[in-house]
């Protein structure tokens, strides 16, 4: 006995060993880190665009879509990304009609989110009985994960990451100052539909990791911590990247070690991460305020 | 080629719908320009038919001796007010450097490796030095004040050495010490470097003192001279087609009385009637801004 259950040590490397004994937590692993870069990068701009409302929206839609799938004995994966794929461009035809008012755009975005989720319940109810896929569709499958897939994944991150290298600047022109970038030619609504569309990947490929419901904790999460540790762009966009790998990795490996599972350590992890940052600012705010109070004092009188 | 902006028998209209016709202009390179008018008048129209957004449905319209379309690159732009969201985490510099080259796809090298982006990081310094925001252009730009964040926006409109600045009513949320320091950057920056600035004002007596030239939207029509040969009685009488008058106050102040109330705000009838004694935004207290470019 202690043969098969793991248990953690101090020498890392042992640690490192164990965890990797298994070829699905392995390909864990791999997926994670796919996922998790991609997610990383993507939810920086979604952050920056101030667009997590249309994020969690396609991560909605992924679950009716996956339900479908496994309802049609076809791929999953097929209906995750036809779904998120779908769902970008509802979301982007939405935008074009709401572009004046984001009120009315978002309540437009909620009415397609529950009707998604109305859908979702539909299918899972035809299914019949096997509420274990529920489960896996809302709270993801970090642990069975296929080599297939994890293929898959990979080239879907690269191509998005790929896309969005070269989008990038002109890109968040657009998000950070649109009218202006509109005026020097930079396509705005073209590249806001674009933008849309790499969501909608990136959000699909997650969710098959994540589960629909837990894409937030690498896509809003880390993508914020980052925002509020640093403004600059370059800079944000790679600790939002390293954040989202450090969570995923951490949390499959703490879950592995543990009877709770990894979708859990995953967001709690990324959770506290951003409370405690957002707890030292605050307080490092308040000290600053303390010592620019004379200044200001000073300069009233 | 001495004009900056030629109209001739100019016309524009929006959805259809006629906004000023019949107007000839012809401003002159290196001026500071006004561009002054009722709400609704068409100053934000001129500016779009100079930028080549919108083609003018009459007449001929020739910016920096090129078609509008065509001038684009050699025009700063600076749209009507655009505040920040608070929680906009990006810094000043960058917003500014968005404006050097953020049209451009791929993504940028950094300064450390390639020659080009040490370029345009010293050309980003350079503007944001020269509209005095060197102090806070690091800050993220959410963060700062509103008259700190029209400096930015001045010097992102400025980073690509334009020959002509478009600036929609960048003086709208400032209070009145910022508005008059922002008139006075301009102007220097208008001197200094030999641009021509057009500038869209609700009301023309902040600024009154560093103009060259005003054009007057009012009435479907437009007309162009020296501040103190537009805005007269006579003059703004027949634009508007009703008698209108026009006072100066001992200080200097122009104060034009009974110009129809285009859009029924109070405080842009003309932009003049009611000078300054409604005060500014009361919501921009004068906190400690910067009044003035580094000495």
């Amino acid at each position: 006995m202690g043969v098969s259950s793991p248990h953690l040590g101090w020498d890392l490397l042992a640690d490192w060993e164990q965890l990797t004994t298994y070829p699905f937590m392995v390909q864990a692993l791999e997926a994670g880190a796919i996922v998790a870069v991609m997610a990383g990068a993507i939810g920086w701009f979604m952050v920056l665009r101030q667009q997590t409302f249309a994020g969690h929206t396609l991560a909605v839609i992924s679950f009716p879509g996956a339900a479908a799938a496994t309802l049609a004995a076809i791929p999953v994966a097929f209906g995750y990304f036809g779904a998120c794929v779908l769902g970008a461009l509802a979301l982007a035809a939405l935008g074009r009609e709401g572009r004046s008012g984001r009120s009315g755009e978002s309540a437009a975005i909620g009415t397609l989110q529950a009707f998604a989720l109305g859908l979702g319940f539909l299918f899972v109810g035809l299914y019949g009985g096997q509420l274990a896929g529920l489960e896996a569709l809302l709270f993801g499958t970090f642990l069975g994960i296929t080599e297939s897939q994890v293929t898959t994944l990979l080239c879907i991150a690269i191509a998005v990451l790929l896309l969005l290298a070269i989008l990038g600047r002109p890109l968040l022109f657009a998000s950070v100052d649109g009218s202006v970038a509109r005026a020097g030619g930079v396509p705005t609504r073209l590249l806001g539909v674009a933008f849309l569309l790499l969501l909608g990947l990136a959000v699909a490929a997650t969710a098959q990791i994540t589960g629909a419901l837990l894409v937030f904790a690498l896509l809003v999460t880390p993508a914020a911590t980052a925002q509020l540790i640093t403004a600059r762009p370059g800079r944000g966009l790679a600790l939002s990247v390293v954040l989202a790998f450090g969570v995923t990795w951490l949390g499959l490996g703490i879950a592995y070690f543990s009877p709770y599972p990894v979708g859990f350590w995953v967001t709690s992890l990324s959770f506290g991460l951003y409370v405690l940052v957002r707890g030292v600012r605050s307080l490092s705010h308040i000290r600053q305020q303390g010592t620019n109070a004379p200044h200001a004092a000073e300069a009233a009188a | 080629m001495t004009e900056a902006i030629v109209l001739t028998g100019a016309a524009a209209s929006r959805g259809g719908a006629p906004v000023w016709s019949g107007v000839d202009l012809a401003i002159p390179r290196g001026e500071f320009v006004a561009v002054l008018g009722p709400n609704g008048a068409g100053k934000s129209t001129f500016l779009d038919v100079v930028l080549g957004l919108l083609p003018p449905s009459a007449g001929a319209v020739s910016v920096l001796g090129q078609a509008p379309r065509a001038a684009r690159p050699r025009i700063g732009y600076l749209p009507q007010r655009r505040s920040f969201d608070a929680s906009t985490r990006i810094r000043g510099l960058d917003v500014v450097r968005l404006g050097l080259d953020g049209a451009r796809w791929g993504l940028p090298l950094p300064a450390a490796l390639s020659a080009s982006a040490r370029a345009a990081r010293e050309k980003v310094e350079e503007v944001v030095e020269l509209v005095g925001a060197s102090a806070y252009a690091a800050r993220p730009i959410g963060t700062l004040s509103g008259g700190e964040q029209q400096r930015l926006l001045i010097a992102q409109a400025l980073v690509r050495d334009p020959e002509l600045l478009l600036l929609d009513e960048p003086l709208d949320s400032l209070d009145l010490p910022n508005q008059g320091a922002v008139a006075a950057l301009v102007q220097r920056i208008c001197r200094e470097r030999a641009v021509t600035v057009v500038l869209v004002a609700h009301d023309v007596n902040p600024i009154l003192g560093y103009l060259d030239r005003v054009v007057y939207f009012a009435g479907g029509h437009g007309v162009e001279g020296p501040p103190r040969e537009v805005i007269r009685a006579d003059v703004l009488s027949r634009l508007y087609g009703s008698t209108i008058e026009v006072v100066e106050t001992p200080s200097g102040r122009l104060i034009v009385v009974g110009t129809p109330d285009a859009g029924g705000h109070s405080g842009d009838c003309g932009g003049h009637d009611h000078a300054h004694d409604t005060g500014p935004d009361p919501d921009h207290a004068p906190a400690p801004e910067h009044l003035a470019g580094p000495a």
